[in-house]
């Protein structure tokens, strides 16, 4: 009773303030402990940007060169961090240049609000200056998304956005608002965090059934295999998941997205699944019993040819989205749920064992893919540098501890491939789009998501020439990245399928890059160029301990690929590791 | 047996019904899909945009309120495989605005649609057997003018077809026909599920614009 009264009396005196809409933005981003905001001004976000001025103590805004720029790095920020990525932009041009970023995040399951300016509500559908019908636009590209055409709904929508955004299977929102709704003052009575939806149920009810089927199933498994993917980051479960596999002995492959989730050198990771993944890891596909598929979605680059995946295989598939399950890969038991929830569920009910000749065989593999492979990749006795070796000394250097980012192409799947990770939430990289350019910027992001780490981009020169200008957000903001350039002449993941698939007709792959030192230093941004093999751990090292950011051009290979590799239209079985065998 | 898309049990569906069943020439079948929603601006593209993705053409599209105020219902007809129309409803079902899925074949539904035809009242008038016309195919005349009528009937595709061949050979001017409309057979669990959802937490009103029809009273920059 006397509960109640206090809180009456609480309510009584809560001050009711007149407001505008753009400030209740402000008060919903502080209220959900937003730190950093990456945006570009403009006309239609112009009364958010005048009341920003007002909270410069309590959130920091990142003025990146370009949209697309902004939203990777919010993206970056994200990953690194764990939190919900802010991202600003204003109305048409603006708010389309975030299309690219949304469909990368929501495919890599990446939470973040992005808030667009919109013209004013009466000019809806006019074709008003910088007018784009954005909701209609980024639907297919958003978990959720809303225009407020009215302050009042300011705190309730944001409130939404942001829980929708982080729970569940994350993902991209994006909330447009009129500048008549920016505007507008109203009466706020504060704000409240959503914690409920009525139509959206985060997570699925964890079937107890399927958990004990799914255990049964591996304690009778003579050659299980785990496969995982980001939803063990995503789902904060690095902890649940070793618990899972020590006692169940059970080896593990990663997707990229799944890497850094399990240290790398732990003794039961066997390393990267895929398109260019390890030998050991696809073939064994096929010669598992039982698949346990943990927190993934079975993408086709990481299946191959479906009706030649794992036919032999019982499936377990543990998995947030209802959706994921039976959507490419059947699974004999689907377990719906948080992995956080799930895998101490079923490591409870498994049995203690080693499984020790089953995981010998992945050793064997390892040992004939690093005799074919990895010898020459990373301990190369040409004269030309090779992408695996910067990698190797750079793992030396930084002791696993930094984070990477990487763009698109053959020096991700390389730095995918050959990094080293001590802890989770270290590499970020566009897995499910494959966004050349995000490199640069989603480093920023990352740097501010985790500002005591060491953050690497690892960028080739293709991907590095679509968001140069962010170049510029460094030299303003003095961000602390590391800028590894693999530059190899060519946009080299194309070449490399032009040679292998299109008897060499290099079309339109070789690509001139300008002088990126001289760039760098316009930018005021330190740097340079290196060609020989003796000067790579000097210049890595010179790079790492650089007080601020830094660009280090490394020259590789020209015509080097990327092996192993599992040739489109085949089966993960039918990896090959050298163009011999194709 | 009606097929929910939130239950683990429906991941063993294998055998298509028998039946009232349509199926096409590539061995798709007719499926009914339907979607319970909160009732927002904006969904029907979101929900539309999920069939045009995969290349699936829409038969038919109905949407309505429910029985429970502020929840909406979709009706949508597809030809596709099963196992696809499965996957689909796990998809539409991830929105967050969409409460419950389900996807039916003919005979698990009772279905209607509603179809108009106008026809010259003076040909109608004078050479066909109207009283006969009507009994047979259980029509209605809606309206009558001098220069037309308008016919209405109700029934599945192939009954409102019928008419048309009828009326065409009697000049019929236009001819319009509803989307579908049903119901499941076995869905009654959904509706006292609804009703105690909606009693627990009551929908939001929809909000639109109103500031549209005010441009001229607005300064903007």
């Amino acid at each position: 009773m006397e509960t109640l009264e206090i809180k009456e009396k609480e309510k009584a005196t809560a001050s009711i303030q007149n407001i505008s809409g753009s400030q209740a933005v402000l008060e919903a981003l502080v209220a959900e402990n937003v730190d950093t905001i990456f945006g570009y001004p403009g006309g239609a976000i112009m009364p958010i940007y005048d009341s920003l001025y007002d909270y410069a103590d309590k959130l920091k805004h990142i003025l990146v060169r370009h949209e697309q720029g902004g939203i990777h790095a919010g993206q970056g920020y994200a990953r690194s961090s764990g939190k919900v990525g802010v991202v600003f932009a204003t109305s048409g041009p603006g708010a389309t240049n975030l299309v690219t970023g949304l469909a990368d995040a929501m495919i890599d399951s990446t939470p973040l609000v992005c808030i667009t300016g919109q013209v004013f509500a009466h000019l809806l559908g006019t074709d008003a200056f910088q007018e784009v019908d954005v909701i209609n636009i980024t639907t297919p590209v958003t978990k959720w998304n809303y225009q407020v055409t009215d302050a009042t709904e300011i705190p309730g929508v944001l409130a939404k956005a942001f829980y929708i955004a982080a729970t569940g299977r994350p993902g991209p929102v994006l909330i447009d608002i009129t500048k008549n709704a920016q505007l507008q003052k109203f009466d706020y009575e504060g704000y409240k965090k959503c914690d409920h939806i009525r139509s959206y149920r985060p997570k699925p009810i964890v079937r107890k059934k399927y958990v004990e089927e799914a255990a049964k199933l591996i304690n009778e498994a003579k050659r299980p295999f785990v496969i995982f993917g980001q939803g063990i980051i995503l789902g904060k479960a690095e902890k649940e998941f070793k618990a899972f596999i020590e006692k169940g002995g059970l080896p593990a492959a990663w997707t990229i997205l799944g890497l850094s989730a399990l240290e790398t050198d732990h003794p039961l990771n066997v390393g990267m699944l895929g398109m260019h993944g390890n030998y050991g890891p696809n073939v064994l596909t096929n010669e598992c019993d039982v698949l346990i598929a943990v927190g993934m979605r079975f993408d086709d680059r990481v299946t191959g040819r479906l009706d030649k995946y794992a036919k032999q295989a019982k499936v377990i598939h543990l998995d947030i989205d209802p959706a994921e399950i039976d959507k490419n890969v059947k699974a004999t038991v689907p377990v719906w749920g948080d992995c956080k929830e799930t895998l101490p569920m079923l490591t409870k009910l498994i049995e203690k064992k080693n499984h020790k000749d089953w995981i010998s065989k992945f050793h064997e593999h390892i040992r004939k893919e690093a005799e074919v492979v990895i010898k020459d990749e990373l301990n190369p006795t040409g004269e030309v540098l090779t992408m695996g070796e910067v990698i190797k000394v750079l793992n030396e250097l930084t002791d696993g501890n930094a984070i990477i980012v990487t763009d698109v192409g053959q020096h991700q799947m390389v730095t995918c491939r050959y990094a080293k990770f001590n802890q989770s939430k270290s590499n970020i990289t566009s897995g499910g789009a494959g966004t050349m350019g995000f490199a640069l910027p989603a480093a920023i992001g990352a740097k501010y998501g985790a500002p005591e780490r060491t953050v690497v981009a690892i960028i080739g020169d293709g991907g590095f020439q679509m968001t140069l200008q962010e170049l510029g957000t460094i030299m303003q903001f003095d961000v602390d990245v590391k800028i590894i350039i693999l530059n190899n002449q060519f946009l080299g993941m194309v070449r490399q399928w032009q040679q292998l698939f299109h008897e060499k007709r290099y079309s339109f792959v070789d690509i001139t890059s300008p002088d990126y030192i001289q760039l760098a230093k316009a930018y005021k941004i330190e740097g340079r160029s290196i060609c020989k093999r003796e000067h790579l751990k000097n210049a890595l090292n010179t790079m790492l301990t650089h007080k601020g950011s830094y660009l280090l051009e490394v020259m590789v290979g020209k015509e080097n690929n990327v092996f192993p590799m599992v040739p489109q239209g085949r089966g993960v079985a039918e990896i090959i590791l050298s163009k011999e065998e194709l | 047996m009606s097929k929910e898309n939130n239950g683990i049990e429906n991941l063993d569906i294998t055998t298509p019904p028998g039946g009232h069943v349509v199926v096409d020439k590539s061995g798709k079948l007719e499926f009914t899909i339907t979607v319970y929603t909160e009732n927002q601006v904006g969904l029907l593209s979101r929900i539309a945009i999920m069939f045009s993705r995969r290349k699936i053409n829409v038969e038919s599209l109905n949407t309505s309120p429910s029985e429970i105020e502020n929840i909406h219902r979709f009706t949508i007809v597809i030809n596709e495989y099963e196992d696809v129309v499965r996957k689909l409803c796990r998809q539409i079902e991830k929105q967050v605005e969409v409460l419950k899925v389900y996807y039916n074949t003919n005979d698990e539904l009772v279905w209607q649609e509603v179809a108009l035809y106008k026809v010259p009242t003076g040909i109608i008038a004078d050479i066909v057997k109207v009283e006969r016309l009507l009994r047979q195919f259980g029509a209605r005349v809606i309206a009558i003018t001098k220069d037309y009528t308008i016919f209405e009937t109700t029934g599945h595709r192939e009954e409102t077809d019928r008419l048309i061949k009828v009326f065409g050979q009697f000049g019929l001017i236009e001819f319009v026909r509803s989307a579908r409309v049903a119901i499941i057979k076995d869905s009654s669990g959904f509706h006292e599920k609804l009703r105690q959802f909606e009693a627990r937490e009551p929908g939001e009103d929809v909000i639109e614009n109103e500031y549209l029809n005010q441009q001229d009273h607005i300064f903007t920059m």
